[in-house]
């Protein structure tokens, strides 16, 4: 019988629950956020155009760089100002 | 009587065993130490009533006392003052024993030395028992007790907590071992470890080192890889959610290399060495399993190659042999010489520089420029810090004829560089390649390491001091 220690960290991810999606979006500010990614602007842009054509308020974020988790205080700034998030993946 | 760990009695005490002729010897003068009344205690380690006749005879049967008091020989002979040990000597000695006891002629007609044998609490065969059994409380980690029927190295694996390849079982002798390399406490945090963001012991760091092969007097510099693999600066975690190919590489400059093991000189990018094996993949099993950044379909690890030098990837610098008036990468990044560094680079290769032919700097610096310049991506807004030269003996030396440091080597080849790229845009930036000197002494070639994205945005190269202390230094002696 060999006993040996446990080389994780023992701990268990927290599942978090998806935000509920909204039955109607009439009204709402719409978040753009953009990695830094090539051409993840590309894609904004349009999408802002579109948004806008149809009477939505946007605005857009994004993160200092695509290789880092985004900073505490964007995501803050984020959540305050904006109903909904798109995040543009790109290449 | 049955002995503890507690503190010794006020007086003399000796440690003895019957399995050692000396101790056959000296048991007579024992007897007489407490005939001409000397306070005597003494512990044996093997036969509860060995020697006859002494009162205070206790039976050191779980070797608490031989094992506290570190005892390496028998007989040992010590004095004990106020509960603190104020004097020892080990084996017969007549003027030891008498300068200890303050008595005079004592064991007549015994030869004046008689060196002892080894304690029972230093025996090879149950040291590692010991340890666990007395130390075994600092392990925090949970235990995990393999089934009789479980093969042992495929009860890792099917834990997927290995990198593809076997890992030694790491059970708490060997992590106890292990953490002998260290004057750290087993529970300080080393780091914050991605991507899971969690705080990592050097108890972990020491069980993963364990399961990677590396020998206890490696740890000090996988300790130091985990931190500096962890700063915001080398940026650990964009490094290996990437899709890129990258993993870590790590230099180490100073003393330690050598005298742990690890190699500069022939091989040293490739397998055969237990040191740069073991010391790269250590820092990867962290990452694995403390982190939980693991490489598949439900890994945050997604490289869509990966290199085979993710397994971990380790080397030093050759400054034993460096050319006159070149320096150490350390002391490039601002380390007094001599200091024991561990410097981290988001690579992958290498890709060979080859030139067998120039015997002049001025030519041989075409071969470099070359290689750099195909390696020159837009992508990676035609950086020149993402990239590291590996400077081979014989390469050096035909630098080094001519005066070429390393400075010099670099700024060369930047000029050169530049000169071929200024038509195209955008503009190179000018922060030259790192440049490090190893390699096997034949051979004109040298290598470049590819690297990620650099600067600020992506990985930057970092060179972190390493935790040394007396202690070890001692134990690689």
């Amino acid at each position: 019988m060999t006993i040996v220690l446990d080389p994780t960290n023992e701990q268990r991810p927290v599942t978090r629950q998806r935000s509920e999606r909204p039955a109607v979006i009439d009204g709402m500010t719409i978040g753009l956020l953009d990695i830094s990614k090539p051409r993840g602007n590309v894609f904004l842009d349009r999408l802002q155009e579109l948004l806008e054509d149809r009477g939505f308020g946007v605005k857009r974020y994004s993160k200092p760089t695509f290789t880092k988790p985004a900073p505490a205080d964007l995501r803050h700034q984020i959540s305050q100002e904006c109903n909904l998030v798109i995040e543009a993946l790109a290449d | 009587m049955e002995s503890s760990a507690a503190e010794l009695t006020d007086g003399v005490v000796a440690v003895v065993k019957r399995d050692c002729p000396t101790c056959e010897l000296v048991a007579p003068v024992l007897s007489e130490l407490q005939r001409r009344g000397v306070a005597l205690t003494v512990y044996t380690q093997d036969d509860p009533t060995f020697p006859e006749g002494v009162t205070r005879l206790i039976h050191d049967a779980d070797l608490a006392v031989s094992y506290h008091h570190q005892i390496e020989t028998v007989p040992t002979l010590l004095r004990i003052e106020a509960g603190q040990e104020t004097a020892r000597t080990e084996g017969w000695s007549r003027p030891a024993w008498e300068q200890l006891t303050g008595l005079s002629d004592l064991g007549a007609g015994l030869a004046d030395y008689r060196p002892g044998c080894g304690s029972m609490s230093v025996d090879p065969a149950i040291v590692d028992q010991l340890r666990v059994r007395f130390e075994g409380g600092v392990l925090q980690a949970r235990r995990l007790e393999l089934a009789s029927l479980e093969d042992e190295m495929e009860a890792l694996f099917e834990r997927e907590w290995t990198d593809g390849l076997p890992v030694v079982p790491p059970t708490e002798a060997r992590v106890l071992r292990m953490l002998e390399g260290t004057h750290r406490a087993a529970d300080e945090i080393v780091a914050v470890v991605p991507p899971q963001l969690v705080a990592c012991t050097v108890e972990k760091v020491a069980i993963n080192a364990v399961m990677a092969g590396c020998k206890p007097e490696y740890l000090p510099i996988v300790l130091a890889a985990v931190e500096a693999a962890c700063t915001d600066t080398f940026n650990i975690h964009g490094l290996l959610c990437t899709t890129y190919f990258s993993g870590p590489l790590l230099i180490v400059n100073g003393p330690l290399a050598s005298r742990v093991g690890m190699t500069s000189g022939h091989n040293v990018l490739g397998q055969g060495n237990r040191a740069n094996s073991t010391i790269g993949r250590a820092l990867q099993l962290v990452i694995r399993n403390v982190g939980g950044g693991r490489p598949g379909r439900h890994g945050i690890d997604r490289s869509a190659f990966g290199a085979p030098s993710k397994l971990g990837w380790a080397m030093s610098e050759n400054e034993a042999d460096l050319p006159t008036g070149w320096v150490p990468m350390s002391v490039e990044a601002g380390h007094p010489e001599g200091t024991d560094t561990v410097s981290l680079f988001a690579g992958h290769g290498p890709s060979a520089i080859v030139d067998q032919l120039s015997r002049r700097a001025e030519d041989l610096i075409d071969a470099f420029v070359r290689r750099v310049s195909a390696n020159i991506d837009p992508f990676f807004a035609r950086r020149l810090d993402n990239m590291l030269l590996v400077i081979g003996p014989e390469h050096g030396r035909v630098f080094s004829q001519d005066g070429w440091d390393k400075a010099r080597v670099r700024g060369e080849l930047n000029e050169r560089v530049f000169a071929q790229l200024a038509k195209s845009t955008p503009a190179p930036r000018w922060d030259g390649p790192a440049i490090v000197y190893a390699g096997g002494d034949a051979g004109l070639f040298s290598a470049l390491i590819e690297g990620w994205v650099s600067g600020p945005t992506g990985s930057q190269m970092i060179c972190h001091p390493i935790q040394t202390s007396a202690h070890n230094e001692g134990a690689n002696r």
